[in-house]
């Protein structure tokens, strides 16, 4: 009989090419490179000052998402880039590009946007494989049932040349999450669940797996939202074992098996869930059917509550590290201990990102918002996550129904999300942002953010305040 | 890559919990291509006031820490984005090691690439450390690569885990391409051996 074994275990075996020893670690197989502007120059001029080439450009793909501007195209169709820095960043990518003959989703090209919004897309994001790319948020692509992680720039540099990275094997933890989810709680809940239960640094070390009945309910792209935040909960990867609704997700897309590969990979897929009896290195649980739709009131993705709470007294605090860390949150938040946040004014919404930028997001934001308008005072950005889904969106209506209630509809890119483009929060201001980090000045110098879901979001921007979008959805 | 074997300096505390890499450096600064220009963002936010002055009470601010080669900081440091932009403006800016209680996977990986050392201390001993720095901010402390060991001026010492490969290549040198691109033959045989998962990503 063979050892039972886990998701993790499987896809790890399959792509050693150097067994790890005492020594030395595993050098391990990347299926798929996804690069951007922002974490790849340095790495290209390590490989020029060596001589060397890029090992595979047919398993590189580039695209353009984080300097970007999302501003409106001019009259020419091209979108226009102003800050000097962005257009040599942008122009380097594009050079490197073509000197190494990777392909690229050009700025304002058909399939252009935010990294990890394209990968699955476009089909190549698939299960089993391994997946990299100089960006932490790589683990979203996890809900396939991919082994995926963020590296650094210099491990860039390595896959660029080997299309391997040297790796020790993580441990593993099975995040099982039972239960219906309650009224008005989405995937986004969950995770902002999970993190603030367990702590920004709860997986450090590991790779989740979420299990249980609660994610095999979700769709792709909320199990995208769960996957993409496992960063957050401090797990450099998160995975979702695939199953028919994954395999639904990827046939047809451009770069989907097709025909007799198409059956052969679907074969191979339905190997890869982990066997029964298989073990983890930890197991940590969460009942969906007790969640409430969730925000955060501090300057970390683990300060959350649910939406009709307290913020959280210091002596509730389990130490004296995390009351001080607590007391500096509500200290640039200007907010105070023990107040709900339900009624609090806000300045800013922005709908988009790796997290929630997907078109599922934009039509229940935009079902929500249908017929309502955003408060006097709120400026509410609508920033799809790739050109795709702003296409779609487009065919569907959805951005009449953003600027009909008064929202901007943009181009695709990261955006506000972290505040190295023009999409800035201003300093002070508040805003309810479907993004995956709120970090002081994350989006943009002195900038004050609640995390929380897309209908979330939109209730706070009907209201110009924190508000509970129970309210505004149908039972 | 150069050797490390040994540090030997001054430390300055920043005794917070959680230091994301948007505090390290901040989005805006990732512009460049190179890596210049990175120290000058080090902690922006908490070094700066809005019009560029400094602010007199952060700690890598005030005199006594100026010349600190070793920067001590609260549990779960380097967590948040990939940016090696980190550990290049942490380098930038002077520091050799970052002690904390934990670091975040990331950055501990972009840190050891880089060689600025990643030293993992128990709770107790980073206590100690911030109450040191309180007494007296010119205390030295030593890090010893070889037998992973933190010593304080009083004798008191600590172990510290790191990577023995990792190790390897910091004490000695080694390139981990080099390493890598080594491995050739290997990696060409693991692509004959399997059909590829991703035919190709050219359209
Ligand atoms: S949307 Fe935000 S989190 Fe996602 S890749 Fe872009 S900057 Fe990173």
């Amino acid at each position: 009989m063979t050892i039972p074994r886990t998701l993790f275990d499987k896809i790890w075996e399959s792509h050693i090419v150097r067994q790890q020893t005492a020594e030395t670690p595993a050098v391990l197989y990347i299926d798929l490179h996804l690069i951007h502007e922002v974490t790849s120059p340095q790495a290209f001029t390590e490989l020029r000052q060596r001589g060397l080439k890029v090992r595979r450009p047919d398993r590189t793909l580039a695209t353009m998402d984080h300097s970007t501007p999302t501003t409106p195209r001019g009259p020419d169709g091209i979108i226009p880039v102003i800050d000097a820095q962005a257009v040599a960043q942008l122009g380097q990518l594009e050079t490197n590009c073509a000197d190494f003959g990777i392909p690229l989703f050009k700025l304002g090209s058909a399939n252009q946007g935010i990294v990890h919004v394209i990968g699955p897309e476009q089909g190549l994001t698939q299960p089993g494989m391994t997946i990299v790319c100089g960006d932490s948020h790589t683990s979203t692509h996890g809900a396939f049932g991919a082994l995926a992680f963020g590296i650094g720039t210099s491990e860039v540099a390595h896959v660029l040349a080997t299309q391997c990275l040297i790796q020790n094997r993580p441990r593993t933890m099975e995040v099982r999450v039972d239960g219906r989810p309650g009224f008005g709680v989405t995937a986004k809940d969950i995770i902002l669940a999970i993190i603030a239960r367990y702590g920004v640094g709860a997986g450090t070390g590991h790779v989740f797996e979420y299990t249980g009945a609660a994610i095999r309910a979700l769709s792709m792209e909320e199990r995208m939202t769960i996957c993409n935040m496992s960063i957050e909960g401090g797990a450099r990867a998160g995975m979702i074992a695939p199953d028919d609704t994954t395999f639904q997700y990827i046939a047809g897309r451009p770069f989907a098996p097709q025909g007799a590969a198409w059956e052969a990979a679907l074969a191979q897929w339905r190997s890869l869930p982990t066997d029964a009896g298989a073990t983890y290195d930890r197991t940590i649980t969460l009942d969906a059917s007790q969640l409430t739709p969730m925000i955060t009131y501090g300057t970390n993705p683990g300060m959350g509550m649910p939406i009709d709470g307290r913020i959280p007294l210091p002596e509730e605090m389990p130490d004296p590290s995390a009351r001080q860390a607590l007391d500096k949150a509500l200290r640039y938040m200007d907010l105070r201990p023990g107040e709900p946040l339900l009624g609090h004014k806000i300045d800013v919404v922005f709908l988009g990102s790796c997290t929630n930028s997907r078109i599922s997001d934009l039509r229940l934001a935009a079902g929500m918002l249908k017929g309502r308008r955003v408060a006097e005072g709120v400026r509410m950005l609508v920033v799809p996550g790739s050109q795709q889904v702003r296409q779609q969106a487009e065919a569907e209506g959805l951005h009449e129904v953003f600027r009909a209630a008064g929202a901007e509809w943009r181009e695709a890119g990261c955006s506000a999300c972290l505040g190295m483009n023009d999409d800035k929060v201003p300093a002070g201001k508040y805003a309810v942002s479907t993004s995956n980090r709120n970090f002081e000045g994350r989006q943009g110098p002195g900038a004050r953010t609640f995390l929380a879901s897309p209908v979330t979001a939109v209730a706070a921007a009907i209201e110009g305040a924190v508000a509970d979008p129970r309210k505004y959805l149908r039972n | 890559m150069e050797k490390i074997s040994s540090i030997t300096g001054r430390f300055v505390v920043l005794p917070v919990q959680d230091i994301d890499t948007d505090q390290i450096i901040p989005a805006r600064y990732l512009k460049v291509t190179d890596k210049s220009g990175l120290a000058e963002g080090l902690f922006f936010a908490w070094r700066f006031n809005a019009d560029g002055s400094p602010k007199p009470d952060f700690v890598l601010n005030r005199p006594e820490a100026q010349g600190a080669t070793i920067l001590v900081a609260g549990r779960n440091f380097g967590c948040g984005s990939s940016r090696e932009h980190a550990p290049w403006a942490l380098q930038g800016y002077g520091f050799q090691a970052v002690i904390s209680p934990y670091f975040a996977d990331i950055f501990r990986n972009n840190a050891l690439k880089n060689g600025l050392l990643p030293v993992q201390v128990d709770e107790e001993t980073y206590e100690q450390l911030v109450s040191l720095f309180d007494e007296d901010p010119t205390t030295e402390v030593r890090i010893d690569l070889e037998s992973q060991s933190v010593t304080l001026p009083d004798g008191r010492s600590a172990r510290f885990p790191i990577d023995p490969f990792a190790k390897h290549c910091l004490l000695n040198g080694v390139d981990q391409m080099g390493f890598l691109l080594a491995e050739e033959p290997a990696i060409a045989a693991y692509e004959a051996g399997h059909a590829p998962r991703v035919v190709t990503t050219r359209s």
